[in-house]
């Protein structure tokens, strides 16, 4: 089943108040993120990742397109119990303590008072809160305003659950935190869908991907399967120049510094290459199987690197 | 959905409350305070009407003051600060994110207006040494006072519901200048002939009669308020106000947030 389907969302916005002009946020977007799944969106900063999220959190309107969330019309109200949302920079009731905040959006989202007394605790101790619920929200750093964020929006225990660059502003401490904390959301059975530009943040959190520029869609797929287009070659590491030849011979690109030399060839030819090597006294040093990296995936699809942060 | 208004009414009065606003409480004890020694120099009779006037009309500048700033902020602090954002996607319609924001601002001003109105009769005891039946009349014009800021909280979120706010604050403002003057504009309208008419009987049915529920001088001097004045007061009020608020939702559930 389909958590999220976007048929065709595209966003322009008028931009100017005489000369008025048209701006493109998104484009001709068509996405589909599987039950289940943790989801990457990636895309540069101004890619148009926050464009979709409003679109699909009901926030702005769609010039084109539609969407369904769980089967349903995305606009349905009775879908807006069952996700969660976390926007980007979230900023909440800074005159509200955190267990007051989760009171009042439990009840918007229909979580009953019994339910709000026992899971409000439970949760704030979850996103290592335990100890500032009587705190107001002002007195928070931004680390804990997204822990306050994401438990306001897991909550309900929403069946899929959106996060808008949830990393973003951590300190590395932070950022691990809350990757296990969204791992632990996706083993309870909730579909992540976050967006990001920190890619390293999506190769270890992500079953799937998409790459959105410029308001469009540049890619998607399995990130084991993008991550190891370049499967079936070789990295052999050696020392001792007498060998270069031979494995030239097996289709090797070898690099030489000094006496150190380093070859990829295709893994059918590698058993011959160590028998170069060992036949001409070469010191092996290391084997190492070619893996793309998502950030190589990533790089090719958007077209350059400014704005890639890892 | 009663659920979920009361919810965002009372969190609108929460931070109404923690931001303050009812420290103006303080500003109207301390004008009370301030005018006792004023009091002491005025003949016995004049002292009556004199606290009245003072009182009902700082309950009517406080008010006001607070429904049309705490007003338009009601939603545009909530967009510029993005709280709005995971309000709205649960399960709660922007027309009832607006009736409990306009809910709780109203709230917050009927309990404002109480501890004035106690405020009012403890000074007033305090210099009279009793209080007569014709005091009571005077809690009809506090309460058409409470009726004015209900329909300057709805002009004030309609506004602020398609304009910036300090336009929002000079259009509600105006509306609240120009219908004091509602007796007069209709006056006019009745005088005028042709295209300044027509303009003059719009205008005069566009602004609000915030005229007919200024009654403090007429309480002051213990006037009796007649039954059907009370009634046409609250309708209109009601009627007023659920046009502006309906508005205000109907544009603000067509807005992109940015």
């Amino acid at each position: 089943m389909l958590a999220v389907e976007i048929l065709g969302f595209s966003k322009t916005y008028t931009i100017g108040f005489w000369r008025k002009k048209q701006k493109t946020g998104l484009k001709d977007l068509h996405l589909e993120v599987p039950s289940g799944e943790i989801f990457g969106f990636l895309g540069p900063n101004g890619a148009g990742k926050t464009t979709t999220l409003k679109l699909l959190m009901g926030l702005i309107f769609p010039t084109a397109g539609t969407a369904r969330i769980l089967g349903r019309d995305w606009r349905d109200p009775s879908v807006r119990a069952r996700i969660g949302f976390l926007p980007e920079q979230p900023y909440f009731y800074d005159h509200l303590t955190p267990t007051e905040l989760l009171n009042y959006y439990g009840a918007l989202s229909g979580v009953s008072a019994a339910d709000r007394r026992l899971r409000i605790p439970r949760l704030l101790e979850r996103v290592g809160l335990a100890g500032q619920e009587r705190v107001q929200l002002r007195k928070f750093s931004k680390g804990m305003l997204q822990r306050v964020g994401i438990a306001q929006a897991v909550l309900h225990e929403p069946e899929i659950v959106f996060l808008d660059e949830p990393m973003s502003g951590l300190d590395p401490l932070g950022r691990r935190e809350v990757r296990e904390f969204i791992q632990s959301l996706n083993r309870e059975g909730k579909t992540i869908f976050f967006s990001t530009h920190i890619l390293s943040d999506a190769e270890a959190l992500c079953d799937r991907v998409a790459v959105v520029n410029r308001g469009e869609l540049r890619g998607t797929g399995l990130v084991a399967e993008l991550t190891s287009h370049a499967a079936g070659l070789v990295d052999v590491v050696w020392q001792g120049n007498e060998a270069i030849a031979a494995v030239k011979s097996l289709g090797g690109e070898c690099h030489a510094a000094g006496e150190m030399v380093r070859a990829t060839l295709p893994e059918s030819r590698l058993r011959e290459a160590l028998d170069a090597l060992r036949t001409r006294n070469a010191r092996l040093i290391s084997v190492n199987p070619v893996g793309g990296s998502l950030e190589q995936y990533f790089l090719q699809k958007v077209g350059e690197s400014a704005g890639v942060e890892r | 959905m009663i659920r979920r208004l009361k919810a965002i009414a009372a969190n609108t009065f929460r931070e109404a409350v923690r931001d303050k606003v009812l420290y103006n409480l303080v500003f109207f004890f301390l004008l009370l305070v301030a005018t006792a020694p004023l009091l002491s120099q005025i003949s016995v009779g004049v002292q009556r009407v004199f606290l009245i006037n003072l009182s009902l009309t700082a309950i009517s500048i406080f008010g006001t003051v607070i429904s049309i700033f705490v007003g338009i902020s009601l939603v545009s602090k909530e967009i510029e600060k993005k709280t709005l954002y995971p309000v709205l996607a649960r399960p709660v319609g922007r027309g009832e994110f607006i009736v409990g924001k306009y809910a709780g601002l109203a709230g917050t001003l009927t309990v404002n207006t109480a501890a004035m109105a106690l405020g009012f009769y403890v000074a007033l005891w305090l210099l009279m040494r009793t209080l007569t039946g014709a005091d009571a009349n005077i809690l009809l014009a506090i309460y058409f006072l409470l009726l004015q800021f209900f329909v300057i909280i709805g002009l004030a979120l309609l506004f602020s519901s398609f304009s910036s706010p300090l336009l929002s604050a000079i259009f509600a403002l105006a509306m609240f200048v120009a219908g004091s003057f509602a007796g007069d504009l209709r006056a006019f309208a009745h005088m005028a002939q042709g295209p300044q008419g027509w303009l003059a009987t719009a205008a005069s049915y566009v602004v609000p009669n915030l005229a007919s529920l200024n009654v403090i001088t007429n309480v002051s001097h213990d006037q009796i308020i007649a039954p059907a004045l009370v009634g046409y007061n609250t309708l209109y009020s009601v009627l007023y106000t659920v046009v502006t608020v309906s508005a205000a939702a109907l544009i603000f559930s067509r807005r992109n947030l940015k």
